[in-house]
């Protein structure tokens, strides 16, 4: 079928049939070789005529089952709507007012756990490509509306205080500047972005978009300190003193260990590190960078999550020659996003499922020589629902490598928390806050991985946005400055 | 961005910097480093706070530049800037505020010491340093460090104060009695010595580790080391630890992760590296 799709004649009209008849259009993406070997993108993003057809694969339901899906309730078939229609300005302001990050989103949602699971053509056939759109607008938007200013807005005289610059910071930052707060955001490290400048890589969400979209909030008004740790350079309470509210948004960042032995040879790197060194310090331009790593010629990467993922694609990239993920369940219970496994398949990246380390071998200098593994069976369902894995009695066998990288997950970094007891803490370190974000001290709030525990950007930047409405809401209380 | 304001050179290999940076300035404990970043793809590197001057807002980095990254800064002048200085990491120093306190700093540990023992003296604890150097060119901080008790200096050749390792007068020091606890600070096998040395006059040893980091916050766990058993982050649970406890052939390992990167990195820098030092 031929439709036409030339941006400059206005759409024709499609019938349903029609309509229904387009196929989902692939994303055009590096070949894996050659991507295999360099950390550009990986996904090179719609052209405009994709994108436009695509767009009228959406039926534009009367009850968009997809917005149910997106944590955030993305207005999915208003933009989209816009984008068949021709009008990308119209798209962009639709999204960029549902959602401050689509450039990011549209990159790293899990869409198929989210809006696309959903999507009512999804049950018969494939659901609209809708992070594929979230992108192609949000790229279209980042380089065609520069310079737009956002409108002017009363200052409150409020002062409030951001702890984090990832997605959840970010986000409520923007949100408190709109009305008119004045917003500082302290982060840690050298540069702001969070998991999406120092976990996330440049082949998947390059860090060009992260820094454009900081320096949109700058151009906002919003300060962001770099190089200050909360609870080392200012303290929690010196900063209840000094701002009428505060946000945490300090993630998860503590790097949990197999603690099994041998975890402090030469080449055990927990993904953090691995991937820290590689992106925010750009270790895989060493020289030219100052940051080394090692390059290991089979590298094995611990887990099943995106993390995992991106640490045995970065070991690919890097020039391993083996890059193993070793999992214990199957690739049906593994967390990760489903195109990331898809890319590193393509990539040539090897599993082992079924199959959980028990020791790190090292040699008399002390450097990693292999890991040693069980084989699993899945067994009886445990309390998640997924079916717990059992060893194999006798099937011990040592995976030969150079390099281990453990992602197994991250729990909430003590440091912050440490300073301020009487900040109500769960069991396992993370903040407790109510569903506005509001903690056991008045006037402040957290979000984002600090309180959920390690989860995804959307999620963050959900609560990024509900905190800064509860915070605006707490701050324009006749009481709140008492 | 953080200006020098003052620059020395203290020995062949090891120079002061006073660098703008009035919150660590202000509120830097002993025992807390920094984080400093020369320029925007340089590494990161920790620097202990060696002094600071709330008044005038600066803190002093004394640097031995063994490294790409350490050439480059000892390179810098008056009025060039750092990028990034963050901080303050790490625990402050568990310091004594009755009796007496044994100081022992080993080339540039010595600078490390001196802020442990700027903070003995203020609370009131008595101080003897043991220092050490090669020669008597690379003896450093023997003034300031005067400011707060009895000095002893040792040259491997003998050529200022006496001849030997800090271990010896250390000993001495320890047999004539009444040292209530020990804080060592300089290359690994010295803190090693300290350590066994102390061990069976059941002295308390404090020494300070350094591990390779990278973000100095707990986030990335590179800086991990072994005490009694037990791994610790030196960036966020150190970097002092009890050094009766600490696994120092761990940590002499692990700082050898990288050499051959660092010596490609040091090649590569060459003359540019080299202006600072030939003075
Ligand atoms: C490698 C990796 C890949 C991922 N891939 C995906 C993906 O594909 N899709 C997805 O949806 N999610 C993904 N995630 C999860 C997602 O990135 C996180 O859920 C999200 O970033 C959490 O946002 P946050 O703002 O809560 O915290 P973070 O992004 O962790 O940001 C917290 C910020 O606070 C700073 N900070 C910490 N302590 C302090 C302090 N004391 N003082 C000042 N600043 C401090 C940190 O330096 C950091 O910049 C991934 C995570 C990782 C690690
Ligand atoms: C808490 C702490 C406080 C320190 N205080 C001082 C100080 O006051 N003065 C001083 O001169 N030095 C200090 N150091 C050591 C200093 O950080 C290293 O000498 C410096 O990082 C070396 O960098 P380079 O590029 O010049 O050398 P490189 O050629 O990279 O390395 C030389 C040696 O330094 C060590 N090293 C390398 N990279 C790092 C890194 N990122 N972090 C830590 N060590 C590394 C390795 O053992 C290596 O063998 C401290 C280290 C720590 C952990
Ligand atoms: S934000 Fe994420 S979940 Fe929501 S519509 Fe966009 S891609 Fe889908
Ligand atoms: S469910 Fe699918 S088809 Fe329906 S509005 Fe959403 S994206 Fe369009
Ligand atoms: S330097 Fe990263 S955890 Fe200590």
């Amino acid at each position: 079928m031929s439709i036409d799709i030339s941006p400059a004649s206005a759409p024709k009209k499609l019938s349903p049939k029609e309509r229904m008849a387009i196929e989902r259009q692939c994303m055009p993406e590096q070949g894996a070789t050659a991507r295999a070997a360099n950390f550009k993108e990986v996904n090179l993003g719609f052209p405009e005529q994709l994108a436009f057809l695509e767009a009228e694969r959406c039926i534009q339901c009367k009850d968009p089952k997809c917005v149910q899906g997106c944590p955030v309730r993305v207005n999915i078939p208003r933009f989209i709507g816009f984008l068949a229609a021709g009008d990308l300005a119209g798209a962009a302001q639709s999204l960029l007012g549902d959602n401050a990050l689509p450039a990011v989103t549209g990159r790293v949602c899990p869409q198929e756990t989210q809006c696309e699971e959903q999507c009512i053509r999804g049950i018969k056939g494939k659901p609209v490509a809708i992070g594929y759109l979230e992108r192609f607008v949000a790229d279209w938007a980042r380089e065609h509306r520069n310079g737009a200013k956002p409108a002017a807005v009363p200052a409150s005289g409020k002062k409030v205080a951001v702890i984090g610059a990832g997605p959840a910071g970010l986000t409520a930052a923007g949100e408190l500047a709109k009305r008119g707060h004045d917003v500082t955001v302290y982060e840690a490290l050298h540069q702001a972005g969070g998991v999406l400048v120092y976990g996330i890589p440049e082949f998947r969400l390059p860090k060009k978009i992260v820094d454009m979209e900081v320096q949109r909030l700058r151009d906002a008004g919003v300060k962001i300190e770099c190089n200050v740790i909360v609870g080392r350079t200012y303290t929690l309470p010196e900063l209840r003193e000094q701002f009428d509210a505060i946000f945490i948004a300090n993630g998860a960042g503590l790097p949990v260990f197999m603690n099994v032995p041998g975890e402090n040879f030469k080449g055990v790197y927990s993904a953090n590190e691995y991937l820290t060194r590689v992106n925010l310090m750009s270790a895989y331009e060493f020289p030219s960078a100052d940051t080394p790593v090692l390059v290991g010629k089979r590298v094995v990467v611990v887990g099943g999550g995106n993390v995992a993922m991106d640490a045995v694609r970065t070991a690919k990239r890097l020039g391993a020659e083996d890059a193993v993920i070793v999992y214990r369940r199957t690739k049906a219970e593994m967390p990760a996003r489903v195109e990331e496994v898809h890319h590193a398949e393509q990539e040539g990246v090897r599993f082992e499922l079924l199959v959980a380390p028990l020791e790190v071998i090292g040699n008399d200098k002390k450097w990693v020589t292999g890991l040693k593994c069980q084989r699993m069976q899945l067994g009886e369902p445990d309390k998640s629902g997924r079916r717990r894995p059992v060893a194999i009695p006798g099937s011990e066998f040592v995976l030969e490598c150079d390099v281990v990288v453990v992602a197994i997950g991250t729990r909430a970094n003590p440091l912050l928390t440490a300073t301020c007891p009487e900040l109500k803490l769960n069991k396992r370190g993370n903040i407790e806050a109510d569903e506005n974000g509001m903690t056991s001290l008045p006037g402040v709030f957290a979000g984002g991985d600090i309180v959920r525990g390690a989860a995804t950007v959307i999620l963050a930047m959900g609560d990024g946005k509900k905190s800064a409405q509860a915070i605006d809401d707490y701050l324009r209380k006749p009481a709140a400055s008492a | 961005m953080h200006r020098i304001v003052a620059k020395i050179q203290l020995s062949p290999n090891v120079t002061r910097l006073d660098v703008e940076a009035p919150r660590v300035a202000q509120i830097r404990q002993p025992g807390q480093f920094v984080i400093v970043r020369r320029t925007d793809r340089a590494e990161r590197i920790p620097l202990t706070v060696a002094d600071a001057d709330p008044k005038a807002g600066t803190i002093a980095l004394v640097i031995q530049a063994v490294g790409k990254s350490t050439k480059e800064l000892v390179a810098l002048n008056v009025g060039d800037v750092i990028r990034d200085v963050a901080g303050p990491l790490g625990m402050p120093t568990e310091l004594i505020s009755k009796g007496r306190a044994l100081c022992v700093g080993g080339g540039v540990g010595t600078a490390v010491v001196h802020p442990i023992a700027q903070g003995l003296h203020a609370r009131g604890a008595s101080v003897t340093s043991v220092i050490g150097g090669r020669s008597k060119e690379w003896v450093i901080f023997e003034p300031e460090l005067q400011r707060y008790g009895n000095v002893v200096v040792c040259t491997d050749d003998g050529s200022y104060g006496r001849k030997g390792f800090v271990t010896d007068a250390s000993r001495e020091l320890l047999e004539a009695g009444g040292i209530d606890i020990v804080y060592a600070v300089g290359p690994v096998p010295m803190m090693r010595a300290i350590a066994n040395l102390t061990r069976p006059f059941g002295v308390h040893t404090i020494v300070s580790l350094n591990p390779v980091m990278v973000d100095g916050t707990g986030m990335c766990g590179g800086c991990r080391v072994d005490v009694g058993g037990e791994t610790k982050f030196a960036c966020v649970d150190g970097p002092e630890f009890d050094g009766h406890k600490v696994d120092f052939d761990l940590l002499a390992d692990r700082l050898s992760t990288y050499r051959p990167q660092e010596q490609a990195a040091a090649e590569r820098c060459g003359d540019n590296c080299r202006v600072g030092l030939n003075k």
